[in-house]
């Protein structure tokens, strides 16, 4: 090819060859968007009485009221402390057996295919919806709250780490096999050294999460803070109610800021 | 001691990566397989320890078939062969001292392997080991801490840990520089030698592969077309294992390394790799 004959324009190809689709699906979604703002109906004197309302409520959040719910409070976090902690320590111990069945380079299919659909279960069941089924069952109070968070948290780790183990250097896997070790001993060299840190990290992740939904499921009966929250927000109580929500977000910080310095130090 | 019968191997994509392979090597023999990339040498010598069951023939060692073999029978089998890779396939996030005990791990049972308690012997073994390629003191580094060649030795420290009668080496020098290849062809000779055992070496650099493997099997897409001594190798078999070439330049090489024998100078001289 001579320097003359070489073409002078390049386009990238475009991601839908078909130009009629290509624009069919551009006004289809226009057309789409257009319709479904025009079907919201906005009651724009409802939205000014819920700004006071909010106003309030942000109002309430300067002056804060400790003292005059204070033992609920403190039994509240302490249900709610306890329900996290042992939810994640049974939750993440269960998690584990199902991600080794769940990583598609370490399962036979069967079993790949079980561990799979449970995880999809428990991560289709919203845990609201867990827990109203839970508190069903075993009544009100903390016991329904951490049977909840447990099942929600073998989904979750269970899910994440078993795509961190079929993404493990199957070389490694491989060098284990070559010298007879037997299929528990490969899990613990191969597979455990290699997913580790995001072991630690999910599980802090994880209890981090358990705690801020401890405080959502109480509000259908499950106990914990929830419940000490939900009560106030219906006596309008909103200064206690604010008071609970600091103590929630000053904790997250803190396991927040806990958990990226264990992490740091294990890698 | 080792004896491969008519080994097939088809994968379950239809890829027909061995036909009919049939190699006796003798206790103490050490042996270079050469070919082109997707010739079969990976999978024949990954069928050998069962990484990759064979599609038909028989894989004889000390006269126990290791074709028929599963479970726990396999797993005692591949005791007795150790392995070493191209890409050193080291657990990276372990110490050097849990990557040469985990070489003992068909010897161990779970709970010592797990508590990390082996036998003093199999520690004083690995001492020793480590002292023999050079890596004294580094016991306790990372095994991602450690550059390519010491990362190698520590993967043939690996191997020679099970206690084997024969070594599978997958390319152990294409990750290398030219001079830490030669290093560590050298002393994956030299311990063979020492410890009486036998070897089957994949390489791709035929250069290196002539001066140090006195025995040469050429595959050229899943059949052997070669079988016979490194000064064997001329312009004619070198066309019948990878396809025409000019390969003056490399037997030329090969020729001036035979003169430099026992005493190879690799400074300054580029490896002419076959590919």
């Amino acid at each position: 090819m001579t320097a003359a004959a070489a073409p002078r324009h390049w386009r990238r190809p475009p991601f839908i060859t078909s130009l009629a689709w290509r624009w069919g699906l551009i006004l289809g979604g226009a057309l789409y968007l257009v319709l479904a703002l025009a079907s919201l109906e906005v009651n724009w004197a409802r939205v000014s009485e819920g700004l006071a309302r909010g106003l309030r409520f942000v109002a309430a959040f300067l002056q804060p009221d400790f003292g005059s719910r204070r033992s609920d409070i403190v039994i509240g976090f302490q249900e709610s402390l306890t329900m996290t902690v042992t939810s994640t320590a049974l939750g993440v111990a269960l998690s584990i057996p199902v991600a080794v069945g769940a990583a598609r380079n370490l399962a036979p299919a069967w079993i790949y295919l079980l561990c799979r659909g449970f995880i999809a279960v428990s991560r289709t069941l919203n845990e609201i919806i867990v827990a109203i089924f839970l508190v069903a069952m075993f009544g009100f109070g903390p016991f329904a709250g951490f049977l909840t968070l447990t099942f929600a948290t073998i989904g979750f780790m269970a899910k994440l780490m078993a795509e961190d183990i079929e993404e493990i250097v199957p070389g490694q896997l491989e060098a284990l096999r070559a010298t007879g070790a037997s299929y528990p001993q490969l899990l613990d060299f191969a597979v455990l050294s290699q997913v580790l840190p995001r072991l630690i990290g999910l599980s802090l992740y994880r209890l981090d999460i358990n705690f801020r939904e401890s405080a959502v499921i109480g509000i259908v009966g499950a106990g914990g803070i929830g419940a000490t929250l939900n009560t106030a927000m219906d006596r309008y109580e909103f200064d206690t109610a604010a008071a609970v929500i600091l103590v929630i977000i000053v904790i997250v910080m803190l396991a927040e800021y806990a958990s990226g310095w264990l992490r740091k130090h294990v890698q | 001691m080792l004896e491969l019968r008519a080994l097939d191997k088809r994968y379950p994509t239809g890829d027909l990566a061995l036909k009919g392979v049939s190699l006796q090597v003798a206790a103490g023999q050490v042996l270079g397989l050469i070919g082109p990339s997707g010739a079969g040498k990976s999978t024949l010598i990954r069928c050998i320890n069962r990484l990759v069951s064979p599609s038909a023939g028989q894989i004889m060692l000390d006269g126990q078939d290791l074709g028929r073999l599963s479970g726990q029978g396999l797993r005692l089998a591949r005791r007795q062969i150790g392995m070493i890779f191209q890409e050193y396939a080291l657990v990276e996030r372990l110490t050097v001292m849990e990557n040469l005990l985990s070489g003992r791990l068909g010897y161990t049972g779970f709970w010592a392997s797990w508590l990390r308690r082996f036998a003093d012997d199999d520690i004083a073994q690995a001492y020793l080991l480590l002292d023999r390629v050079g890596l004294a003191g580094l016991e306790n580094k990372r095994a991602d801490a450690l550059s390519g060649g010491q990362r190698q030795r520590v993967g043939i420290a690996r191997a020679l840990m099970q206690s084997p009668k024969l070594l599978l080496v997958d390319e152990p020098t294409a990750s290398l520089d030219p001079k830490t290849s030669r290093q560590i062809m050298r002393l994956i000779l030299e311990l063979c030698e020492e410890r009486g055992l036998a070897a089957i070496v994949n390489i791709h650099d035929v250069v290196l592969a002539t001066e140090f493997l006195p025995r040469i099997v050429g595959l050229r897409a899943g059949s052997v077309v070669y079988d016979g001594p490194a000064t064997g190798l001329d312009r004619e078999v070198l066309t019948r294992i990878y396809g025409d070439e000019d390969w003056s330049a490399i037997t030329r090489q090969m020729q001036s390394s035979d003169a430099e024998a026992p005493h190879p100078q690799p400074a300054g001289r580029l490896e002419a790799a076959a590919a």
